[in-house]
């Protein structure tokens, strides 16, 4: 009988922040007993939880290989993606599972996204062409170069770690953040795109790059190794000679392309 | 229905892993201010005559003086390390000849540029005062 | 949407941060370390008659003008970011003490400079 089973097997206590509106003033850390395989992660213990012992447990999940950044959350104080952490037995505390910090809890596991999806509509999250082109003149060209320039900030999920890590996000939730600017990043190096001007007024303002304090855990929390930190971070120099730059009459050599 | 429940941040966040690395940096803008400080009282005590200069000169040999610089030397020191730590983080991808030259590149060839320039400063000085 | 004057000071920031890194741990050996004691450099590197007579090189006055004055901002810089990282103060407040001080130690500099005289 699986029962049986489980019952002979290992288990292990993790302790999740439950928060139901309908019911609950303020979050309150419940505990939840479950059996243990090795290598399992974190969000195969929550489905455990959902599917045995507590259907009213609320997360996000869907693809459970760290590819569409739903089920970011705070995970032993670091924010993480569930299904890519692994549960770990034998250690002397429960491990405490939260929601993504910085941000509104909805119920449980899940936080508001709106103010996220707002900063990411802002910035014309798509290639604003050049010049007008037909499909006739055939595709873009564009060397593995031109590729590298931001083919790394292209990988965001858009799982919200970086935004956990962020200090400056926890201070001034009016600040675009690491994720957002690293799609900013991601059209403004791309060869292609021309839109960079529409997107600077955005980088300039003290919501933009001027927020940032070069803190950098947002790229080492980054689960695509996208280093959001860089796209910020360059945009201060890119915000910085346009400040001094913006008196000359209109050129387009002062300005690099990224 | 309650709104959604906002969590109040941790006020001393700056004080804790693993910020408290980020904190301890950006503190050695303490020492290079101090550095700053301890000139500008040279430069004030040089201006107002010899007398004054030699008071000067004589708290550089006192072992406050010899502390002080000993500690503005290794936040000196350690704000060389993460300067050019950080410094890759505000360029775009450097790309040469076809090929991406990782941060930590970057990073090393900084600091032995930064070894560089303070080991002349050393021996320009030396032979001026030979 | 007002564009921040933010990077004025980061400019100043980073000038004073990279002056630092090249040539900051060579000044405080030098200033601070071996010159007043003689160890390796001659005292006479730092005597009276040698600085007065640097400070009253135009280019000595601008080397004295770029350490003291670039540290001074880029210590104010950080300072400032982190005093409100630990809520000491409103952001106008410390911005006024930080970049303040940074700015009346320029004018202080740059006014004993001159009053040293070439």
């Amino acid at each position: 009988m699986i029962a049986a089973e489980w019952a002979a097997k290992r288990r292990v206590t993790v302790e999740v922040l439950r928060y139901r509106p309908e019911q609950d003033a303020d979050p309150s850390l419940q505990a939840y007993d479950i059996p243990y395989t090795e290598g399992m992660s974190v969000l195969q213990a929550l489905q455990h939880i959902k599917d045995h012992i507590d259907g009213t447990l609320s997360f996000r999940w869907s693809c459970r290989m760290a590819i569409c950044g739903s089920c970011g959350m705070m995970i032993g104080g670091k924010p993480q993606l569930a299904c890519q952490t692994i549960l770990r037995a034998g250690e002397d505390r429960p491990l405490r599972i939260e929601p993504l910090k910085h941000f509104a809890i909805e119920r449980d596991l899940v936080v508001t996204m709106s103010g996220f999806i707002s900063k990411l509509e802002s910035i014309f999250p798509f290639i604003i062409p050049k010049t007008s082109r037909a499909t006739t003149e055939g595709e873009y060209l564009q060397t593995p170069a031109q590729l590298a320039r931001f083919e790394n900030f292209s990988d965001c999920i858009n799982c919200m770690l970086c935004y956990a890590a962020c200090p400056q996000f926890g201070e001034n939730p009016d600040f675009l953040g690491p994720g957002v600017f690293a799609l900013l990043q991601r059209y403004n190096g791309d060869s292609r795109d021309g839109g960079r001007e529409r997107r600077m007024e955005l980088v300039h303002s003290k919501d933009g790059a001027w927020s940032c304090t070069a803190v950098g855990y947002c790229s080492d929390v980054c689960p695509k190794h996208v280093d959001p930190a860089n796209a910020v971070n360059q945009n201060k120099t890119n915000s910085a000679v346009d400040f001094f730059f913006r008196f000359l009459p209109r050129r387009r050599s002062p300005e690099r392309e990224a | 229905m309650r709104p959604p429940y906002l969590r109040a941040i941790d006020p001393h966040w700056w004080a804790k892993p693993p910020y408290l690395a980020y904190t301890l940096r950006e503190a050695t803008g303490i020492a290079i201010v101090a550095y700053a400080l301890v000139l500008l009282i040279g430069v004030i005590c040089l201006a107002l005559g010899e007398n004054a200069y030699e008071g000067w000169l004589g708290f550089l040999v006192s072992r406050w003086s010899l502390a002080l610089h000993a500690m503005i030397l290794i936040a000196m020191v350690f704000h060389v390390w993460t300067w050019f730590a950080i410094m890759p983080k505000t360029m775009p991808r450097l790309i040469i000849g076809g090929y991406y030259v990782e941060p930590r590149l970057i990073t090393a060839a900084g600091i032995m540029v930064a070894a560089l320039t303070s080991l002349l400063l050393l021996l320009i000085a030396l032979m001026i005062s030979q | 949407m007002k564009r921040s004057i933010a990077p004025i000071f980061w400019l100043m920031f980073g000038a004073g941060g990279m002056l630092a890194a090249l040539f900051g741990p060579a000044l405080v050996i030098m200033t601070g370390l071996a010159a007043p004691f003689g160890v390796g450099f001659s005292p006479n590197l730092i005597d009276y008659s040698h600085a007065i007579a640097f400070a009253r090189h135009p280019l000595g006055k601008l080397v004295l003008l770029a350490i003291i004055a670039l540290f001074a901002w880029h210590g104010a810089e950080r300072i400032y970011l982190t005093l409100k990282d630990m809520h000491l103060g409103s952001r106008l407040t410390l911005a006024w003490l930080s970049y303040g001080s940074a700015g009346a130690v320029t004018v202080a500099t740059t006014a004993t400079l001159l009053a040293i005289g070439f």
